[in-house]
């Protein structure tokens, strides 16, 4: 039977619970670190996920709310990139949904309140399911930056918040997409949570002018990493898995 | 152990307050996908198995509710056959999907599944596992989700769950729900504190 384990998770590369600057973790974050345990079936298995759950406008964002024949307001963009493990190897099948502000920074949410008005064409969610190459790619507009409640005045730099299931349980990852050159990034202590300097580049997407639309929209490319599987790190197993 | 030309996992950031609009939205009132949310139901009339509830709250460090968590639960069928190709063990019930998730209710704090009791699954090495359920749990103020199993009370293969007895004897019974009523299990959620839930690394 293929022992199909997935690499131990970095808990110094991922952010630690209690992140002080980020007040909500205050008394969201356990005392206790997680307890490590061998992975069983319940971890290395994963629900999955067909391309015939996704309907024709999920991964357009531009037109999956708008009345007939309107559009949101705002910078219109698409977002694209591939999904790979740590052995570099595309995941294919992994469900992407993604949500994020209008234009002007504001969520279709009932709790949120901010001064910028809801936009009447954009909903702000989306999901797709990677191809055969991890390949995933949507259309949207880009998100406003927003003031959000923390002790100070800080703002959230413009991103899209990116919920991924991969192949087995163990992959489940929820993080966040930042735009290229925003000065918010490097002020932002939800970005601040991440350790490494070089982990917070990899949630930054780059501007991608090779898949720009001429006279349409501003291309952002940006990759995803989930965890990989363990035994290709022993050479008489790097088949079959 | 030396890991050549292994890649970083990305970082994971906090779903935060609104992970309601991408992962139910309609939850929220936002009209999508037909109007049914992902995973919002995981049985269908013909499931195999004991039907039961899986309810709780989630509860910080300062004894407050958490009111915009999300919680999701990975479980095998009834034979203990999870719906997935990993698992070779055996064919999974058609009709059991075996993956749910709920928000906790955004004024009472309530998550709750109507979904079976799993059957007993085995360790990589042979060694028979409890019956239990996968828990995922994200929200504000969580950095990276946090992940726990459900195991059940009045069950014989806890004495030998290998994972169960892996975990100190005082903290052991926060992994252990409640049997409210014959098909009703309540397992309440605790981030921090005396009675913190055992999180799990795996
Ligand atoms: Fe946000």
């Amino acid at each position: 039977m293929a022992e199909n384990v997935y690499i131990e998770r970095d808990r110094d590369w991922q952010p630690p619970a209690l992140t002080p600057a980020y007040r909500s973790t205050t008394f969201r974050s356990p005392n206790h670190k997680p307890l490590r345990f061998d992975q069983t079936i319940s971890e290395i298995a994963g629900p999955t996920f067909g391309h015939d759950i996704i309907g024709e406008l999920d991964n357009d964002l531009i037109l999956n709310f708008a009345k007939p024949g309107e559009e949101p307001i705002g910078e219109r963009i698409m977002v694209h990139g591939r999904i790979l493990d740590q052995n570099a190897r595309p995941v294919p099948g992994v469900l992407v949904e993604f949500w994020q502000a209008n234009a002007g920074g504001r969520y279709r949410h009932k709790n949120d309140a901010y001064l910028a008005p809801l936009d009447p064409n954009f909903g702000g969610c989306g999901r797709t399911v990677t191809n055969a190459d991890g390949y995933f790619s949507f259309r949207t507009i880009r998100p406003g930056p927003y003031p959000w409640p923390n002790g100070g005045n800080d703002w959230r730099p413009a991103h899209i918040h990116f919920s991924l299931f991969g192949s087995g349980f163990a992959q489940r990852l929820i993080s966040q997409m930042y735009f290229e050159g925003d000065p918010l990034i490097w002020l932002c202590p939800i970005v601040g949570v991440i350790p490494d300097k070089k982990g917070i580049e990899q949630l930054i997407a780059r501007l991608d002018m090779d898949a720009t639309i001429p006279m349409d929209l501003i291309a952002y490319k940006f990759d995803i990493i989930l965890r990989g599987n363990n035994s290709t790190m022993f050479e008489n197993k790097l088949e079959g898995n | 152990m030396t890991k050549p030309n292994i890649l970083h996992e990305s970082p994971s950031q906090t779903a935060g307050p609104y992970v309601h609009i991408g992962c139910a939205p309609n939850f929220v009132g936002i009209q999508m996908y037909g109007g049914k949310d992902l995973a919002s139901n995981m049985l269908d009339p013909e499931t195999s198995g004991e039907r039961i509830t899986l309810t709780g709250t989630i509860t910080d460090g300062d004894g407050k509710l958490v009111l915009d968590g999300l919680v999701e639960i990975w479980q095998a069928d009834a034979n203990g056959v999870y719906p997935s190709a990993a698992d070779t063990s055996g064919t999974a019930d058609p009709h059991f999907t075996g993956f749910g998730r709920c928000p906790t209710n955004l004024d009472t704090g309530i998550y709750q599944f109507q979904t079976i009791k799993p059957g007993q699954t085995k360790m990589r090495d042979g060694r028979a596992q409890a019956p239990h359920i996968t828990m995922w749990i994200v929200a504000r103020g969580i950095n990276i989700g946090l992940q726990t199993r459900v195991y059940f009370p009045d069950e014989s293969a806890n004495a030998t769950d290998p994972l169960l007895q892996s975990v100190p004897e005082d903290r052991r019974h926060t992994l252990i729900a409640h049997k409210l009523d014959d098909q009703t299990y309540q397992f309440n959620i605790v981030l921090q504190g005396d009675e913190e839930t055992v999180f799990l690394d795996i």
